[in-house]
């Protein structure tokens, strides 16, 4: 994690990957990534836990390390591939998005994509739409490192480049000095988790189905995204106005989305492999307009189609 | 999920005989020559080296919901463990070829169509044992419909050292001609 984090000071496209026992051993110095705002990419094939737990078999239980991992309070990126093809689209989103918000950005994928095959286009190359950080423009003698644009993102310039750069994990000022008061505190941090905020809604990436008339909402991410939009499928089939939303970001929450739709549906149901993360999160969100179902599981297997359809049934009902 | 047109083959043996590889040759047969949908997963880590290991593929027309085997209705075993281990898998009706040399089938194995295939015989007579997955793979693509005999071989030409490329296909067209030979043996019957 140090490495990447240096490598990306030094002008490169940096990431690592690893599963959630070596995710809890990278946190320390992913703190430090989001504190001196360096843009680089972790893969978290994610498997059962805790501690070394299943390490041969799929999970969702990093979800909210993947969140709050580190100390202090932080906004993060975080995309959830369900397939290997997503897995490489998503991985060049997770830079895109690294570069542009200069934030550490999660892959958090499992051992179902990470492990297994299938099919995958790569595009040509003058397709895919790369993007880079944004530059200093002023002389080296006017340039402070962290002094931000009005999109609260400060340019920044590599090592060797010819400007100077201060970078800490202490708290900072536009210099990149340790500045340990209150003050600068609040001014920065606040940035940190403001430069994300603003964004929110272009940074949130959602795929939804069937929800125009829809009673019943499946909210799925990664792996059990398309077991869940089969089951939709299975419930429309028989008539029953089941919709899908699939969250491509899991960070930061779509949470206009679900708001939007709390209107509307009767009932979320969050089928997770893990014992209700984004559970959670829907129920804040949903804030009692809708009624919301974990469909949990530990870990260890894929949630089926069936289940999640038989779920949807039994609420349908109700 | 019947009505996605999922296939379900699964490879079982033991480490060291090409069970991995002959799923991957699979999947890359399905989804590069085939143009269908396929995905491949397998057993890794300790419970894979040494004892019964197997490796899953699911082939369809459309996208497939659910990665990992479910019910396989064809099963290519290579060892007896593996036969005992996961035989109880294989979908009512099933497919069972195994490899005669090793594997001596028992009484559970008459309620599926069984197929024996001597391959790790034949790989020695051809002088290298580990181009038994390689005739077991040239009698599936036969046997099972969900993959064409050329996209297998050319699946198989992409996958082996060029070193061994004569000697894989010469494995994979025996096993070809064992099963012509034993489909008509059916017919006839």
């Amino acid at each position: 994690m140090a490495a990447i984090l240096g490598a990306s000071w030094a002008g490169a496209k940096s990431m690592t990957a690893t599963s959630g026992p070596g995710l809890s051993l990278m946190m320390e110095n992913f703190g430090l990534g989001v504190m001196m705002e360096v843009p680089t990419v972790v893969v978290d094939i994610q498997r059962g836990g805790p501690s070394t737990g299943l390490p041969t078999l799929t999970a969702q239980g990093d979800v909210m390390q993947a969140r709050w991992g580190s100390h202090g309070h932080y906004e993060i990126i975080a995309l959830a591939p369900d397939s290997p093809q997503e897995a490489f689209d998503l991985t060049i989103r997770c830079f895109n998005l690294a570069e542009k918000y200069r934030v550490p950005v999660i892959l958090l994928a499992s051992e179902t994509v990470g492990l297994s095959a299938g099919k995958v286009v790569v595009p040509p190359e003058d397709e895919i739409k790369l993007i880079d950080r944004k530059k200093p423009t002023v002389p080296p003698g006017e340039y402070l490192p962290y002094r931000p644009d009005e999109d609260l993102i400060p340019p920044m310039a590599s090592a060797g480049e010819g400007y100077a750069i201060c970078a800490t994990g202490l708290t900072h000022d536009e210099k990149g000095y340790p500045e340990t008061n209150a003050e600068t505190q609040e001014k920065l941090v606040r940035r940190l988790n403001d430069k994300i905020r603003v964004h929110l809604e272009e940074i949130v990436d959602v795929e939804e189905e069937h929800l125009e008339d829809a009673e019943i909402a499946v909210v799925s991410y990664g792996q059990v995204s398309r077991p869940a939009k089969r089951a939709v499928k299975m419930a429309r089939d028989e008539g029953i106005k089941a919709g899908s939303i699939k969250l491509i970001t899991v960070w930061p929450f779509a949470e206009h989305v679900i708001r939007k739709w709390a209107k509307q549906v009767e009932w979320f149901i969050v089928p997770e492999l893990n014992y209700g993360q984004i559970y959670l999160e829907v129920r804040r969100e949903a804030c009692g307009d809708s009624k919301v179902v974990p469909i949990p599981r530990m870990g260890g297997r894929l949630i089926t189609p069936q289940e999640i359809y038989q779920e949807i049934k039994k609420v349908s009902k109700n | 999920m019947r009505s996605e047109g999922r296939r379900g083959v699964m490879f079982g043996g033991f480490g060291g005989q090409g069970i991995v590889t002959a799923g991957f040759i699979t999947g890359q047969a399905a989804v590069l020559y085939d143009n269908k949908e396929a995905t491949f997963t397998q057993v890794y880590g300790p419970e894979a080296r040494g004892s019964a290991c197997y490796s899953g593929v699911v082939v369809s027309q459309g996208e497939i919901s659910y990665p990992y085997l479910l019910n396989p209705e064809i099963m290519v075993i290579m060892s007896q463990e593996a036969y005992e281990k996961f035989l109880p898998q294989l979908q009512q009706g099933g497919m069972l070829i195994v490899d005669s040399t090793i594997v001596k089938p028992g009484k559970l194995a008459e309620k599926y169509r069984l197929y024996k295939v001597p391959a790790t015989e034949m790989a020695e007579k051809l002088g290298r044992r580990i181009v038994a997955n390689v005739i077991m793979l040239g009698f599936a693509s036969v046997v099972w419909d969900a993959v064409s005999v050329e996209a297998l071989q050319e699946a198989v030409k992409a996958g082996v050292p060029k070193k061994y490329l004569g000697l894989n296909l010469k494995a994979f067209q025996i096993g070809v001609k064992l099963a012509e030979k034993a489909l008509k043996k059916t017919t006839e019957h």
